[in-house]
Formats: C-alpha cells, structure tokens, sequence
C-alpha cells in the first residue's frame, strides 16, 4: 500500500507538470489563475497522501485544510481585482 | 475495504489526469475553465472518499471527509468567481471557423 501511495502521488504530480504549461504559457491572465487554482487543488491531495505515506495523517490534515482554505480565498481575490481592473484579451482565442 | 479504496483513488486520480489534459488541450477560455472546474471537483472527492476508506472510521477520516464537503462547496464558487469576471470583462469565445 505504501508503493501504491507513492505511485499515485507521482501521477498527480505529473498532471501537475501539465498544468504548470498554461500556467507558464497561458495567453491571458486569466487561464494562469484558473492553472494556479487547480495546482492547488491537486496539492491538497499530494499533502493528504505524503500524510499516509509518512503514517502521521493526523498532522497533515490540518495543514491540507489551511491550504484548501488559502487556495479558495486567493481565487476569489483574484477574481475580485480582476473584475475591477480590466483584463487585457489580444489573441485570446487561438 | 483496501480494494474499494484503490478503485476510489485510482478513478479520482484518472478524472484530475484527464481535467489536467482538458486544461492543456482546449481551445478557448471557457472550455478550459470547464474542463478544470468540473473535473478536479469529482476526482479530488474520489480520492478522499478513498482515503476515508483506508483509514476507517477514525476522526481522521471525518476530518478528511469534512475537507472534501469544504472543497465541494469552493471549488466551484472559484470557478464561477473566475468565469464572471472574465465574462464581465468581455473575453472573446471560440467559435467554429467557416471555411
């Protein structure tokens, strides 16, 4: 079970890498900040499973939840200044 | 129970691979933001529905289940949030070349 935990932490992982190609490359700021909000999604997941597989869930919860919690609140600011500020859109649809 | 749990991790993590691929492979804004939204919501749930399954039934794997009701509820908050402003801010949308 412990292999099977690090398998699928290195799976996530990769889909990660995938992400981390619109973050770096995404026309628009907008696509970096949906790129940034599902990286942060998926970590949640990478830090419950490092929990399991170092065998002290307990502690890693609680830092899984704080994470959830600054992910969802930096997404919404962004989106908030972003709704102010005006967004640039030349050549957005490739 | 360690058979149901693998095949509650192993179908979540095929649904945030294949979110991550819709996000890397679509054409536009909004169908990106579709495919992020709706696919990390229901795969980041199966894995911790999965995990709560191999832990069983603990105050970990309530905490764990209580952070999946938290991110159900967010994570699509998030994604509206995202996709209004960006409606709002009058992004271009994809559409169908004529040719």
């Amino acid at each position: 079970m412990h292999a099977f935990f690090i398998g699928i932490s290195l799976v996530i992982l990769f889909s990660v890498l995938l992400c981390l190609y619109r973050v770096l490359r995404g026309p628009v700021i907008i696509d970096r900040i949906v790129g940034v909000n599902v990286i942060g999604t998926k970590t949640i997941a990478v830090i419950l499973l490092t929990g399991y597989i170092f065998g002290r869930v307990e502690f890693f919860i609680d830092i899984a939840f704080v994470y959830a919690l600054i992910n969802f609140i930096g997404t919404i600011a962004f989106a908030k200044y972003f709704d102010r500020k005006g967004v640039k859109h030349e050549g957005a649809a490739r | 129970m360690t058979l149901l749990s693998i095949a509650f991790i192993c179908a979540g993590v095929f649904f945030l691979l294949m979110g991550a691929i819709g996000l890397l492979r679509f054409p536009d804004f909004y169908t990106r933001m579709h495919a992020a939204g709706k696919c990390d919501t229901l795969g980041i749930l199966l894995v911790f529905i999965g995990l709560a399954l191999y832990g069983g039934l603990n105050l970990s794997s309530v905490k764990i289940l209580s952070i999946g009701l938290f991110i159900f509820v967010t994570s699509p908050t998030a994604t509206h949030a995202i996709a209004r402003s960006a409606f709002k801010n009058e992004m271009p949308i994809w559409t169908k070349e004529e040719n």
